[in-house]
Formats: C-alpha cells, structure tokens, sequence
C-alpha cells in the first residue's frame, strides 16, 4: 500500500467548474445519506458540478474475502459508469482507496480494462484531499460549536495521504476546537467483514480506541469513513460514552442538523 | 519434526488470550516500547526511506538469483575450513545437526537465539536424543523453562511479566537462596547470567542462528544485544549455524545496508550491541574460535515461494516491525497465532510453510490497515499477500460459508444497480423504521457477531441514490 503522491499537477491543469461525479459508497447509500449531501454541499461550494451515476458497491468486500472474479466484475461495471467525469470523488478513503490502488491491480492482466482502471484511478479522489489538493479550498463557511478529536481511518492515511487535509479544513470551522488523541493513526477495528468475522478481536481494537477518544475530552469524534464511524459508535454507544460521532464532511459542511451516529431523529415516543 | 501447530484453533486461541489479564497488561508494553522507539530512530536518518528502498532492491537481486549466490556462498564456506549441509525439510535439518553432535560425543549444546531451530523444533529433536540444549539469549532461556514458543520472533518473552519470570526461577533454580532478592528485572538477568555462564564453559557445541549468509567471503552474520551469541560460537569447539535460504545476500557492502534499517526497524537501536561475522572455522594463529564450523542451510517450503505471487515474503529481515506495529497482534499476543512465527509476517510465510489449510485463519484475521508494510523495512506489501491467500483459500473453498453465501449475495446485487436500488432501498427502509426510536440496534438477527459487542447504528431512512433522484431529478 505505497502511498499515492498527491498529483499537484492536477489543481493547475482542472477546469474550472469541473464535472464530478460522486461516488457516494454503498455504506453512506444506506446507512446515512446526509453525508452523501454534505459532500454534494463542499463539492459545490468548491465549485464543481455535482453528478451521481448510477452506482452499487465499489466491490471491496468481495476484493478482501479473496473473491477476485466477483470483484473484478463489480470493479468494470463501476469503471464503466464513472467514465467521462473529470474527477470522481467518495466520501471515503477506503472506497477511493480500492479504486485508486486496487482497480489497476485487478486489471493488470487486461490491456485494454487496465488502461480504463488506471484512467479512472488517476481522476479518483477521497473528499477532503480534493477539496484541498485539487480544488484549492483552503477554508469552508461552516459553523459548529464543538470540541472534536479526528480518527484518521487507514487506507486514506496510508494508501492516499490523507492526513492534513482534514485537518486543515477543519480549522476553518468557525467554533470547533480541534484536540488529537493517542494513537489518532491507529486502526479502529473495523476492516470490513473482519470486524464480524473476528468480532471479539474487533471488540478489543476498538475497545482501545474509544478509551483513546475519551481520554482526549472531546466531545466529537470525526472521521473520513462511515464504516470506522459506524464501529466507534456503536461501541461508544454500548459504553454508554455519550461522544457525537459524525462524518467529517458533515461538521465542514455545517450540517450538523441530523442526529450524529446511532442516534435516534426524535426522543422515544 | 515441526513444532506444534495450533493455528487452526487461532479463534479459541483468541479467546484465551483476550481473557488473560497477564498477557494484555505485557502486550500494552510492546505498543509503546517499540513503536516509538522505532520512530524517533527512524526520524533521526534522512536517508532511511533511501536505504529501506535498498534494502527491499539488495533482497530481490539475491532473490532473483539465489542459486547463483547459495551456490558462490557454498564455494566460499568451503575454502574458509566450513562444511555447508543443505536441509529440505525440518527433519533432515535436525538429522543434521544430531549427526554432527552424535559424532562428537556431544551432550550439552549452548544456542543462540535462532528462529530456524523453533521452525525445526531442535530442541525436542536434541532431547529425544539424550542431548540437553541450553538457550542462551535471556528470552528464549525463559521460554525454554517454560516449555512456549516464543511469542515474537525478536523478543520471545514479550508476552510476560517480571513477576512471572521470578517464579519460572525460582521453580527451576532451586540450588540458589530461596530467599533471594528477584524483585529488580535486573536481579533476573544477573541470576540468568550466572546460571548461563557454566553452561557456556561446558557445552560441547555451540549452535546460532544467522540474520544473513554473505556470498562474497562464506560469512555468518549474527545482531544480538546479549552478546550470548559471540559466547555461544566461540567457546565451544563445534560451531553450527542454522540458517534458511532465504538468508543469502551477495556483499559485505549489501548487509552493511541492510544492517542500517534492521536494527532501528526491530528495536529503534541504530546498531545492534553486538554484530558478529563468522567465516569458517579457528585458522592456525587465531587466538580463539571453534575446530569445526558448519552451516545447515534449511528450505522447508521457501523454494516453492520462488516465483510465486508469495516470493516477496523471503525479503523478510525477521525485525519484528510488522508485529509491533499490527493491532490485530497486540490484541492477542503472538501465542494465538498458534506457530512460530507470528504478526503479519507470519500470516504470510505461516501458510506457505505449514500450509493454508491449517494456517488458514492467519492471513484472514487482519483488518488491513496497512501499518505493518508501511514500516516493513524491505517493503514487504503484507496486506497483499494476505489476500492472495484468502483468494486461494476463496479458490480452493476453504473459506468460510457464511462469508461465501455473503458475499455472493451481496455481490449478486453490486453487480446489477437497479435490482441494487430497489432492494437496498426496501431493506434500509424497514431497518430505519426498525431502529427509529432509538437510533442503534443492541441486537439484530444475522447481525450477532457485531451486536455481541457493539451496537449497531441505525441507518438513517431512504437511500442517498433515492433521495437525490428525488431532488434533482436524476442528474
Ligand atoms: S515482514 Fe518486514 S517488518 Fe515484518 S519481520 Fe519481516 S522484514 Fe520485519
């Protein structure tokens, strides 16, 4: 998992309102599509024009269990519908990830679908490194009155650098105090079907983190990937640790109106 | 002989392990001992991406070229007075050195600290023989009371206590005061040495391991902190090195390379204590040194990786980063792993060497996260090759079932979007209108293995792909 250098060339030689297609993730799909609008929001701000093709799964889970052909075919239907946009974005390292610097992998052996894999790996961006690196944001106009610790999830961090982007967003929201915990770089636990299929193993890792996340005095935990987010609140909520957790593009797009993460909309009736 | 496997068991292992208080207290030192350590040794040498790079590049030539260079090696061991005896298997790695300490009238052997003999399990093929072997390096003498293996491959005994360590001596040592002072680690590593130090006087052989075999002069190398080796190698008068094949590089000027990112790597040192290189046996004029000299070269299954999609993995310097750094090791310790070799590297190699049928778990019980190969020192892509095992045991069926009819069905749907939508959506409907009123689920059918330790949230309502057609009408 080499880091993938970030491509300044990219933010001189972009149009100006470049189209962007969306890749929302199957977990933001149907788990919590506010945060699927809070990227449309900071990517239209930014300036681009916001499409969203038709769209599943970017086949990670079949990838991971060692199902190559069904993820091989997942991975050309996904290269086939994200063609033509000038840039393709997810609001989330790990899916972007497996696009960036998993599809050319898995193509490798097809001419003629590896120099598509390797096209649409080169336009593929997780959100934050696009705003930043690509779009140039250097600020947003939000506002949240919070004091908030960043879990920095691992295949943005080490497959696509992601680290100081959302950070440096972050800074710019107008009210929110940013405090790192220990260990901020170390795995939440999650991994996909891991965290089911070694759930007990699971339990532990993430057990570490949410003492981390405690011991910071935050009272916000924000990350880049729903999947890490649903395993920290889900944990933080069987504590009975009472910690906001939220997608990072929520807070940088001041939308903070839905109920964080495993959180009921209304009081119980 | 093999050591004993209880990979298959990897989850009751889990289990136990988890449960031990013991062990999770030892295993919180590993995450901070090594891990800083290794950053701010790491950070203090500009070049130590620069040399990481050659280190990985010195590995793949001699790997490219292995026959070549065991053979050029082979050529010089023999000029310098040694005698190299090549091993297919653990068993006729241990037939080889019984046959040399039988010939000798051998019956206390002093070692080293040597990864290889753990694979072979020496140790038991020594004592069936009547032969008694002497661990030497203060981890692997403890684990030896003990009767474990080790449970990391450069700190054997990381998964124990000071307190534990006092009563394994005070069981074992009783010819000394019971009522000594052990309460100071370093009152055990005194009483270690004294114990050690008539053993090294009166072994008939001396047997180590090698971090490196140099093609270029026939020469073992040996890093170690205790200087335990240098005592082991010189004072007896047979020497015999354990190595595997995999160890060969062609230079001086190669391992001095490489020698720059293992220490720092493994411990956050920038040398090891002591690097010690043999080549062949005491010369006429040497002031000290064995008679004999020779090297059992092991293969065991690594031939067969050469050229495989799993010929990276015989880059492996055996520094125990991958480990330090794996989250998945430090919540179960190295014993769950259920093999000698452990961590990441060890759900790589363990499969390749005792097969994935047994070994099946090892490559499937990581979340990925990419930490160990990003400090890997010769840049072994770990997580990969994890995958390609679980995509042979995915080939060969040895997957799970709940996994497979998983995926399959999950698949079924990713790869057809507007069955996708429609069925996404009636599902995530129900779940919501299900977790309404508190916003997270204590238990779900199907949803156990997460429920049991986790809630899980509640989605939120309505899918994204929906919602936006509903909005913007499908741009
Ligand atoms: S795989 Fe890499 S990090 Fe792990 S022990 Fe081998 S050389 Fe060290």
């Amino acid at each position: 998992m080499a880091t993938v250098l970030l491509d300044t060339q990219s933010a001189k030689t972009r149009p100006v309102r470049p189209r962007v297609a969306l890749f929302v993730t199957c977990l933001v799909d149907l788990m919590r599509p506010s945060i699927g609008f809070a990227a449309v929001k900071l990517l239209e701000d930014a300036g681009c024009v916001v499409e969203v093709p038709s769209q599943t799964c970017c086949g990670q889970p079949a990838f991971n269990s060692g199902d190559r052909a069904t993820a091989t075919a997942i991975a050309a239907r996904t290269i086939d519908a994200f063609a033509g946009y000038d840039y393709v974005v997810a609001p989330s390292g790990s899916c972007a990830g497996m696009i960036k610097a998993h599809y050319p992998e898995l193509f490798a052996g097809d001419p003629n679908l590896a120099r598509k894999a390797d096209a649409l790996a080169q336009r593929t961006w997780e959100l934050t490194s696009f705003l930043v690196d690509v779009m140039g944001v250097t600020a947003v106009a939000a506002k949240v009155e919070a004091t908030a610790t960043y879990h920095d999830s691992c295949s943005g961090l080490r497959e696509l650098g992601v680290k100081r982007q959302p950070r440096q967003l972050l800074a710019s929201v107008e009210g929110l105090t940013l405090t790192e915990m220990n260990e901020n770089e170390v795995c939440c636990g999650f991994g996909g079907t891991f965290s089911v299929k070694y759930g007990e193993i699971s339990d532990s890792i993430v057990g570490k983190k949410t003492g981390n996340v405690a011991a910071s005095g935050a009272h916000m935990l924000l990350a880049g990937d729903l999947g890490c987010l649903m395993n920290m609140a889900g944990k933080l909520s069987r504590e009975g640790k009472a910690v906001e957790v939220r997608h990072v593009a929520e807070v940088l797009a001041g939308m903070t109106d839905e109920p964080p993460i495993g959180v009921a909309r209304q009081p119980a009736a | 002989m093999t050591a004993h496997v209880t990979s298959p068991q990897f989850k009751q292992n889990a289990t136990k392990a988890l449960a031990d208080d013991q062990l999770q207290k030892a295993m919180s030192n590993v995450r901070q001992g090594f891990i800083d350590k290794r950053a701010a040794v790491a950070a203090k040498l500009p070049e130590f991406e620069a040399l990481r790079d050659s280190a990985r590049d010195i590995k793949n030539h001699a790997l490219q070229n292995l026959d070549l260079y065991l053979e050029r090696w082979e050529e010089k061991v023999t000029a310098a007075g040694g005698q190299v005896h090549w091993a297919r298997t653990a068993d006729e790695a241990c037939g080889a050195v019984l046959d040399i300490c039988r010939r000798v009238g051998a019956k206390t052997v002093t070692k080293g600290k040597s990864m290889i003999s753990e694979e072979i399990a020496l140790n038991a093929a020594l004592e069936t023989a009547g032969i008694t072997p002497v661990e030497t390096d203060l981890g692997e003498y403890i684990i030896q009371l003990r009767g474990e293996l080790p449970s990391h491959i450069i700190a054997p005994a990381v998964h124990l206590n000071a307190t534990q360590v006092e009563s394994d001596f005070r069981r074992v040592h009783t010819h000394l005061d019971p009522q000594r002072d052990l309460s100071q680690p370093v009152q055990l590593l005194t009483e270690a040495r004294g114990v050690l130090r008539d053993k090294f006087l009166s072994a008939d052989v001396g047997i180590t391991g090698a971090n490196f075999l140099i093609a270029e002069t026939g020469t073992s190398v040996i890093v170690t902190n205790e200087g335990n080796g240098d005592l082991t190698q010189i004072l007896p008068r047979i020497h015999i090195v354990i190595a595997s094949i995999e160890k060969v590089v062609p230079t001086l000027e190669d391992v001095s390379q490489i020698l720059r990112v293992l220490a720092r790597s493994a411990t956050g040192q920038e040398m090891s204590v002591y690097t010690t290189f043999s080549t062949g046996p005491r010369r006429p004029g040497d002031p000290d040194g064995p008679e004999e000299y020779h090297v059992i070269v092991l293969d065991n299954g690594r031939s067969a990786m050469l050229g495989t999609a799993f010929q990276d993995m015989l880059r492996c310097i055996r520094c125990g980063a991958c480990m330090n750094h794996c989250p998945v090791y430090h919540a179960v310790g190295g014993h769950a792993y259920g093999w000698v070799y452990p961590g990441p590297m060890g759900a790589v190699l363990s499969p390749s060497l005792i097969g994935v049928d047994k070994a099946g778990h090892l490559p499937n019980a990581s979340t990925f996260c990419g930490r160990c190969e990003s400090v890997c020192p010769v840049r072994i892509p770990l997580p990969k090759m994890m995958r390609h095992w679980r995509e042979r045991e995915f080939e060969r069926h040895l997957s799970p079932a709940t996994v497979r009819s998983g995926i399959a069905f999950w698949g079924f749907f990713a790869k057809r979007p507007a069955l996708y939508r429609l069925a996404t959506r009636a599902a995530m409907g129900a779940l919501a209108w299900f977790g309404r009123r508190k916003g997270a689920f204590k238990s779900l059918p199907l949803a156990g293995c997460w429920t049991q330790y986790r809630d899980f949230p509640a989605p939120q309502g309505g899918t994204f792909q929906a919602q936006w057609k509903a909005k913007r009408g499908g741009r």
